[in-house]
């Protein structure tokens, strides 16, 4: 699988979605999440990016998520079309 | 004859004798566009009156200032009805050492009357008023129409003072509140400000959920056995709410049907419905909208009342208990049909029960109409964050997902059955929530104390803690 080579975004900042931002990072992976649900989801939140991740074979990057109430499907086609971004593949 | 009329706001609150410890009352018909609570508060602040109890029908988020004035101690004890989320993110942060009572526009009233909260000085914000403080909220240039929960401050506080921006030569026409309460008046520049004054929530919906949810309602409502000559109404600004009222209203002129009144905070919808015959009067203790304000000056059958009149148990009678229907909204239900308005699901206070219990208890059907989930939070929960009006009071739940009926009503249970409406268990409404949202970790505020429920007739209900 192709890496991470530049920095993307996807999403928005509308109530019930998120904004997910993607950049290519040193060692490991760096996941900032922020939640307008974070003590009701937070966990969920953190599995289900970890989980994109994982599938997309991303081991190196700095992951932002600013989530503002997006359903897990939303949260999960955010996360898949950034990291698609970030390695120039749409 | 002295006159009333005094220069500056400081010599009206100097010669009303106001000093630390004492209490002193506002409305909030001008609602986010009120001047007149920051004015009178730096005022009294400057005077270095200190330890004051605020007395305020309702707090918007333009009432921000209050945060100095609570950290500098002019203010220790605040009784509202509401509050919005700014302030009420503060106080759910621990800001007042003193609890806030919040009760409800019929509670208010009620306890003013009864000497339980007394008023040593109520402000009043007065669209119009002329020198002898005969005031209205009908003319002027920051007119808001009715001033309804203005009137148990006005003849129940030691002394009271009118704040108009609008001075007219004695007798002013068509006054609400008469002179014979006033004591002193104040003329400023500016009591608010008119954009601020006529709320931002007043439009019908356009959102799918919203009107699948609007039209279930309003088939509750025609199954209900009470839409028939002499229906009487009652409905929020919320948008789904008002595009009940608009649904309803061609029912009822399709079926020819002649209510009697819609009462509450007015908005233009209900001022439609009156004008095409769905209701004989209008009963408004709060203009929503300038149209409903443009309303309440020319047409007579479009009434203002007291908030006593519109809800206080302490009144011989009041109209919430003359309801048939009312829609009401909700932050959280539970499956007891207890309702939540006043914190959001992370436990913030973020609104007040207003007229919510006093309705709830006064209609023959109350109904809560509320999608199944807001964002990723669902709407029913185990036990809601905080009781504002009890289920007791409760008939029905609408959701975009079915209606769930409470067990206590089992006539309405049968009726909305036989007309085949989608009818379901609240545990039902549950399980379809969080099978798409997930289940959500409750968020628990246990800290202290730092608000009291009070329901109407004076008893607490719930206690609001602060997010530890």
């Amino acid at each position: 699988m192709s890496k991470i080579i530049k920095p993307a975004v996807c999403g928005t900042l509308e109530s019930s979605d998120a904004f997910v931002t993607l950049e290519p990072g040193g060692e490991g992976l760096d996941i900032q999440i922020e939640s307008v649900v974070m003590k009701q989801f937070g966990d969920e939140i953190l599995a289900v990016t970890k989980d994109v991740l994982r599938e997309f074979g991303v081991d190196n990057a700095r992951v932002s998520v600013v989530d503002r109430g997006a359903l897990e499907c939303v949260l999960r086609a955010r996360l898949e079309c950034a990291v698609l971004r970030a390695k120039g593949e749409c | 004859m002295e006159t009333k009329l005094v220069k500056t706001l400081r010599e009206a609150i100097e010669l009303a004798g106001l000093e630390s410890g004492m209490s002193v009352s506002f409305h909030h018909h001008l609602r986010n566009g009120d001047y007149t609570l920051n004015m009178v508060m730096d005022q009294i602040a400057e005077m270095g009156i200190r330890n004051l109890t605020l007395n305020a029908s309702s707090l918007f988020d333009t009432h921000l200032p209050l945060e100095k004035h609570i950290r500098n101690h002019v203010v220790s004890k605040i009784n509202t009805n509401y509050m919005s989320a700014g302030l009420g993110r503060l106080i759910s942060e621990g800001l007042m050492e003193e609890p806030v009572d919040f009760r409800t526009h019929g509670g208010r009233p009620r306890d003013i009357a009864l000497g339980i909260t007394p008023i040593d000085v109520a402000f009043i914000a007065a669209p119009a008023s002329d020198c002898a403080g005969n005031c209205s909220g009908k003319f002027g240039p920051s007119a808001c129409g009715s001033l309804g929960y203005a009137f148990p401050d006005a003849m129940y506080a030691k002394k009271v003072i009118v704040i108009t921006d609008h001075l007219v030569e004695y007798p002013l026409s068509g006054w609400s509140i008469p002179e014979i309460y006033v004591d002193y008046v104040v003329e400023v520049d500016a009591i608010g400000n008119p954009a601020g004054i006529v709320s931002g929530t007043t439009k019908i919906t356009r959102d799918p959920v919203g009107l699948i949810m609007a039209e279930t309602a309003v088939k509750v409502i025609a199954h209900s056995g009470l839409l028939k000559d002499g229906f009487s109404f009652q409905t929020g600004a919320g948008g789904a709410s008002l595009a009940a009222a608009r649904f309803l209203m061609d029912v009822m002129l399709r079926d020819n049907i002649k209510g009697s009144f819609a009462s509450g905070g007015i908005t233009g919808y209900l001022v439609d419905m009156l004008n095409a015959g769905c209701f004989r009067s209008l009963m408004d203790v709060q203009c929503f909208d300038l149209k409903a304000v443009e309303s309440i000056r020319t047409n007579p059958n479009h009434h203002e009342i007291s908030a006593m009149h519109y809800a206080s148990p302490a009144a011989a009678s009041a109209v919430v208990d003359k309801l048939d229907v009312v829609i009401l909204g909700a932050t959280e239900v539970d499956t007891q049909f207890n309702v939540n308005v006043h914190t959001d699901s992370s436990g913030y206070i973020m609104g007040g029960s207003g007229g919510h219990s006093d309705t709830a208890a006064g209609a023959k059907l109350a109904m809560i109409i509320a999608p199944l989930f807001r964002a990723r939070l669902p709407i029913v929960t185990d036990r809601v964050s905080c009781i504002s009006t009890p289920g007791k009071d409760i008939d029905v739940l609408v959701t975009q997902r079915g209606v769930a009926v409470n067990p206590k009503n089992q006539e309405l249970l049968l009726r909305l059955k036989d007309a085949g409406l989608p009818v379901t268990e609240m545990e039902t409404l549950k399980h379809t929530a969080e099978k798409i949202t997930g289940t959500p970790k409750k968020a628990v505020a246990n800290g202290r104390a730092v608000a009291n429920v009070i329901w109407r007739d004076g008893t607490q209900i719930d206690t609001i803690r602060s997010i530890g």
